[in-house]
């Protein structure tokens, strides 16, 4: 499956604060649903999203069943440098997906 | 409709976390976030306080400065946007350290934590939840003055999450 | 619309004349009464906000599926070893339209058939595979990504010729009663399409989003997925997925349609 969409400017001038937004595919499964057989469906969420401008973090968020599958988040951050902007997010299994942009930053 | 085949609650363990308190200080320092605890999930509006609580301490919560823009009614709980803002200038003295999100009505009150920082710029941000039932959201900054600021909105909701198929 | 005469006998008849030929035009055909300026999508029966989850192709969670579909497209399958990209080069020009054009007869299989059907003959013919079950990833992922290529596109389905015995089974289909609630499609999507069942509205069942993104289903699903999601909602018993009646009753739905845009990956409720 596609891991996940991103959008975010591909340049920005120094100092502008940008949007940066992302898709990730993830059933997200709250553990409180049962399957036709009415047996307990394990819990099975992204819980963990950190955003690493040039190695520092700039965003993180701890998601929880609360969170709509597939989840979906829209966050800023300052233009400082051109670098890389990684997007990782771990699931409740330990299970790490990241993504990794470039910015340029004029 | 697909057949509705379950029911909430009964046996299900909260992927609880740390501490908010650690949380809030983990955010400010940069520091990578400890390994979330399991904690037992109780469907109760007296649980919603307790994970307010929680991220207060012992520190008065404020009313305003965080906005919630979320629609009045959902037709499906399984997907309802939400933004929340706080009125901040986001600088390196004044600046929003995190943002908490409880679903009052929910089996588990936690939507999300945010930790921002200076370097967000703007203390905005865009998820959708999954809501149980009408209610009312509560979203709860933490800046970094020490202080806690807290809206709130209400939605209803017209197809519960948490029990369709 | 019926034109002016003065009220002689002969214009009396000519009147009467006149009125059969414009009336006669303008029946509408059973199961397809919606007048054509009313004709709308799903789309339109959604809230605002969903309707802003499937405009934006970053909030559309469909757009995981469509993605996932275009690395199928290029992925070499089967005993063959061969993609779908060997063959068909481009989708955004080899599938264009292809999904608008949706169900269709196909003189290899001697019947109607939906795309489905369609991308499975492929892989077992084409690329000597094992066919994709319904409602499995990759089935979903590439007939949203084929039908992506028709976004936009008017619905336009051949009725004519070999395919007309199964649409007048599709319009059969949908005009029927079953179920324990002994309900036809008709009764909510023609006669009471935009009043309210369980506090939404009903919308006219055209099925021009699919496969779509349902918030109930909390998942991409195909149109089939969606047709057995009605019948037990009239407590009827759903048919086999890619049973010839659900075959038949998309081809009728494709034609009722007509004219609707293509909007595959849709998002709705």
């Amino acid at each position: 499956m596609a891991k996940a969409l991103i959008r975010m400017p591909a340049e920005a001038k120094k100092g502008e604060v940008i949007e940066i937004k992302i898709l990730i595919s993830h059933p997200m499964e709250t553990g409180y649903r049962r399957d036709a057989m009415g047996q307990p469906i394990p819990r099975h969420i992204v819980n963990r999203f950190v955003c690493r401008y040039n190695g520092e973090v700039v965003f993180q968020a701890e998601l929880f069943p609360a969170i709509a599958a597939n989840p979906f988040l829209s966050f800023f951050t300052v233009a400082t440098d051109s670098g890389e902007v990684l997007l990782q997010w771990t699931d409740d299994q330990g299970h790490t997906e990241s993504e990794t942009v470039r910015l340029t930053v004029v | 409709m697909d057949p509705v085949v379950n029911s909430p609650g009964e046996g299900c363990r909260a992927m609880g976390s740390v501490s908010r308190r650690q949380f809030i200080l983990a955010a400010a320092g940069g520091l990578a976030l400890p390994p979330a605890l399991r904690r037992a999930a109780e469907a109760s509006p007296e649980t919603a306080a307790a994970a307010i609580k929680a991220i207060l301490g012992e520190a008065r919560l404020h009313q305003g400065r965080v906005a919630l823009d979320m629609p009045p009614i959902a037709e499906n709980g399984n997907s309802v946007p939400l933004t929340v803002s706080v009125d901040s200038p986001m600088t390196a003295a004044e600046h929003v350290r995190s943002i908490h999100i409880f679903a009052q009505e929910n089996p588990l009150p936690n939507v999300a934590h945010f930790a921002l920082g200076p370097r967000a710029g703007k203390a905005q941000v865009s998820t959708r939840m999954r809501l149980f039932t009408s209610q009312t959201i509560v979203a709860v900054a933490a800046l970094s003055d020490g202080s806690f600021w807290s809206g709130s909105a209400e939605v209803i909701i017209t197809l519960a999450a948490c029990i369709e198929e | 619309m019926a034109a002016r005469r003065r009220f002689s006998a002969f214009s009396a008849a000519l009147l009467l004349l006149g009125l059969a030929v414009s009336v006669s035009g303008q029946r509408p055909e059973r199961g397809d009464e919606i007048p054509p300026e009313d004709k709308r999508s799903g789309y339109h029966f959604i809230s605002r906000e969903t309707q802003a989850m499937q405009d934006d192709d970053l909030a559309n969670p469909g757009s995981l599926w469509v993605l996932e579909g275009e690395e199928l497209w290029r992925k070499g399958a089967g005993a063959a070893g061969k993609s779908c990209a060997d063959c068909h080069r481009e989708a955004a020009t080899s599938m264009k339209g292809v999904a608008a054009r949706s169900p269709a007869f196909a003189t290899r299989a001697g019947r109607v058939i939906n795309l489905e059907q369609r991308i499975n003959y492929c892989r077992v013919d084409h690329q000597q595979a094992v066919p994709f079950a319904y409602e499995s990833r990759e089935l979903l992922a590439l007939t949203a990504y084929v039908g992506h290529q028709s976004r936009g596109m008017p619905m336009r389905v051949a009725i004519d010729g070999p395919a007309r015995p199964f649409f007048e089974a599709g319009r059969t289909v949908f005009l029927t009663r079953s179920g324990q609630f002994n309900l036809s499609c008709a009764q909510c999507h023609e006669d009471h399409w935009n009043q309210q069942l369980r506090g939404l509205p009903i919308s006219q069942g055209h099925g021009n989003a699919y496969p779509a993104y349902r918030l109930e289903w909390q998942t991409l699903g195909s149109l089939q997925r969606r047709l057995r999601n009605c019948n037990t909602a009239v407590r009827a018993e759903p048919y086999p997925y890619g049973a010839q009646e659900y075959v038949n009753l998309e081809l009728f739905l494709a034609w009722r349609a007509r004219g609707l845009p293509v909007e595959t990956p849709g998002v709705r409720r």
